[in-house]
């Protein structure tokens, strides 16, 4: 257990716990509140509580083997994982990834970020005390894991990002799936801010609570929405561009209020131009191409050539058995998580396991600045400033 | 893939070296990353130099990497993003095994503060004038560093009676 040093002396002061099972820590978070009344005076995160010591697992698994692990981090976003770590090996290799599986790619990260919205937001607003929001936000997000089965098989652990490309050719009927659901979610993101946007509850609850100023933003190294919402445009999506995220047309909401309501703002404001982007990436997946690259050894051959080659019969068997060797050397490759900058820092040796594989999680890095925030804040919106940073503690604990 | 080389990357380790000639011991690039490397002892004034005049405002992300058996084995990787110049660059210092201290960053960056907890808490480096060096994510009474080389991936918890030899089914 943690030991807190008391501000202003125990007669004076109470030290509360909350968490690491209070349903609005979203996971396994502990913070020991120090309160005066109700006013909290020091605020201290304990976490841990789900570390899994993926970053040593890595080390031990071949670099092909290491994605399924990936997914498990932050379980919102198991896709923008996959995207991050093929990145970082496919730099470390120089791979060039085909344009088709570049698009097919963008389209599956966006339409994971509007479902980590979502999960955000109905969860959100059950902590605000607003239940009806929950559950249409939910409905709507079993459309888009309803969509990541047809492509991957699986709901939420897809592993469908794979180095070199994507594992799978999009299935049939694809374009009639998507484009159903990007018929339909407009109009259920307008039912959200119609239910929310102006609502007094809503507005009282969020707005002037847990502001944080744009240069504490940036020296705490906040990034995503939160630090959106404090009046600075960067994105890595525009910033420093990856995945052909540089051909696509889309505009990054931004908010200068910097409470939790403008968190909220940028965050359906950020559903909405994810929306835009799926459309575009929709419109450049053709419908023939390749999903994978040509780099014998390091991407498993087609099915039909092993039947018929014995080379790629070879290479399946040694991918699968010794892995691949990427030359020494390291890459560090950041994306924008639905939370923020999600970073894959690699260092490889020339073997086939990686020397060193870590993860910057933005919702760890993010939540280092939560005492920062909720000092001095009442203690019912404690609740409101953890919800509205976004933390997964999967990705925290890692 | 030339995200970090792009504008000026290669032009801070001039500055730097222009600014102090000890600071940049040595320049690497690898698929268009800079990495500026910096002596430990210089890690610090180097950093504040980088954030003050050549507008790294950001620190992206801390890290270290584990080369045992060389000496020195451990590796410290800061990345540094300027937000209004849109460059990227990777500061990274050597530090012994014998002796792996180094001069904290929180006072640059207080971003800093967790990322050096968790290298602290899982590869045993310590940070000198951190303000709150604890474990973060193991708990307080953990022996050892997890992800050093030398501790292995199962733990050193005790065996399984079912894994020994001689162990017999019932």
């Amino acid at each position: 257990m943690t030991t807190v040093e008391t501000a202003l002396g125990a007669s004076k002061t109470m030290v509360l716990n909350m968490g690491p099972q209070h349903p609005s820590t979203h996971g396994v978070l502990r913070v020991a509140l120090e309160l005066d009344g109700e006013t909290v005076v020091k605020a201290v995160p304990d976490l841990g509580y789900l570390h899994t010591g993926i970053e040593k697992s890595c080390e031990s698994k071949t670099y092909s083997q290491a994605i399924t692990l990936t997914d498990r981090m932050d379980y919102l976003n198991p896709l923008g994982n996959n995207l991050v770590y093929c990145l970082a090996v496919e730099k470390l290799l120089g791979l060039e990834v085909p344009k088709r599986a570049q698009y097919i790619r963008v389209m599956m990260v966006e339409l994971q970020r509007i479902s980590s919205h979502l999960v955000w937001l109905g969860t959100h607003a059950i902590d605000m005390g607003a239940m009806s929001v929950f559950l249409y936000c939910f409905r709507e997000r079993e459309e888009i894991l309803k969509i990541f089965e047809r492509f991957a098989g699986q709901r939420m652990m897809t592993s469908y990002i794979r180095i070199g490309g994507v594992a799978l050719e999009p299935p049939a009927g694809w374009r009639e799936m998507v484009r159903r659901f990007l018929t339909m979610m407009p109009n259920r993101v307008d039912d959200y801010e119609t239910l929310l946007t102006e609502n007094r509850i809503w507005l009282s609850r969020l707005q002037n609570v847990g502001k944080i100023k744009l240069e504490d933003a940036i020296a705490y190294s906040m990034s995503g929405p939160t630090l959106r919402a404090a009046g600075l445009a960067h994105d890595n999506r525009k910033v420093f561009p990856y995945s052909s995220y540089e051909e696509f047309d889309f505009n990054i909401p931004t908010r200068t209020d910097s409470d939790c309501y403008g968190r909220y703002m940028v965050r359906v404001a950020e559903i909405r131009e994810s929306l835009k982007i799926v459309e575009q990436a929709m419109a450049k997946i053709t419908d023939q191409g390749p999903i994978r690259t040509e780099a014998p050894g390091i991407v498993p051959p087609e099915r039909e050539k092993m039947k018929t080659e014995m080379e790629a019969l070879i290479y399946h068997f040694k991918i699968f058995t010794e892995g691949f060797s990427p030359p020494p050397g390291d890459a560090y490759v950041a994306i924008e998580s639905p939370r923020g900058e999600l970073g894959c820092y690699i260092a490889s040796d020339g073997s086939p396991k990686p020397l060193r594989c870590h993860f910057r999680a933005p919702s760890f890095v993010n939540l280092q600045a939560l005492p920062r925030i909720i000092e001095g804040q009442l203690l019912a919106d404690v609740v409101a400033c953890i919800g509205t940073i976004d933390i997964v503690l999967g990705d925290v604990d890692r | 893939m030339s995200e970090r080389g792009g504008q000026n990357a290669g032009v801070v380790a001039e500055q730097l070296r222009t600014w102090n000639a000890n600071a940049v011991s040595e320049v690497l690039e690898f698929h268009g990353e800079t990495t500026i490397v910096v002596p430990r002892e210089l890690l610090r004034v180097t950093a504040e130099h980088c954030r003050v005049h050549l507008q790294f405002n950001f620190l992206s992300d801390a890290t270290s990497v584990d080369r045992f058996p060389v000496e020195p084995r451990f590796e410290l990787n800061y990345h540094l993003v300027s937000i209004p110049n849109k460059t990227k660059i990777r500061l990274r210092t050597r530090v012994s095994g014998a002796d792996p201290v180094v001069d904290s960053l929180v006072p640059v960056w207080p971003g800093a503060g967790w990322l050096e907890r968790e290298i602290f808490d899982l590869m045993g480096i310590r940070f000198n004038g951190h303000p709150d060096l604890r474990r973060i994510l193991l708990p307080d009474d953990w022996e050892g560093y997890p992800l050093r080389k030398d501790y292995p991936t199962e733990g050193f918890r005790d065996i399984p009676a079912t894994f020994l030899p001689g162990f017999k089914k019932q």
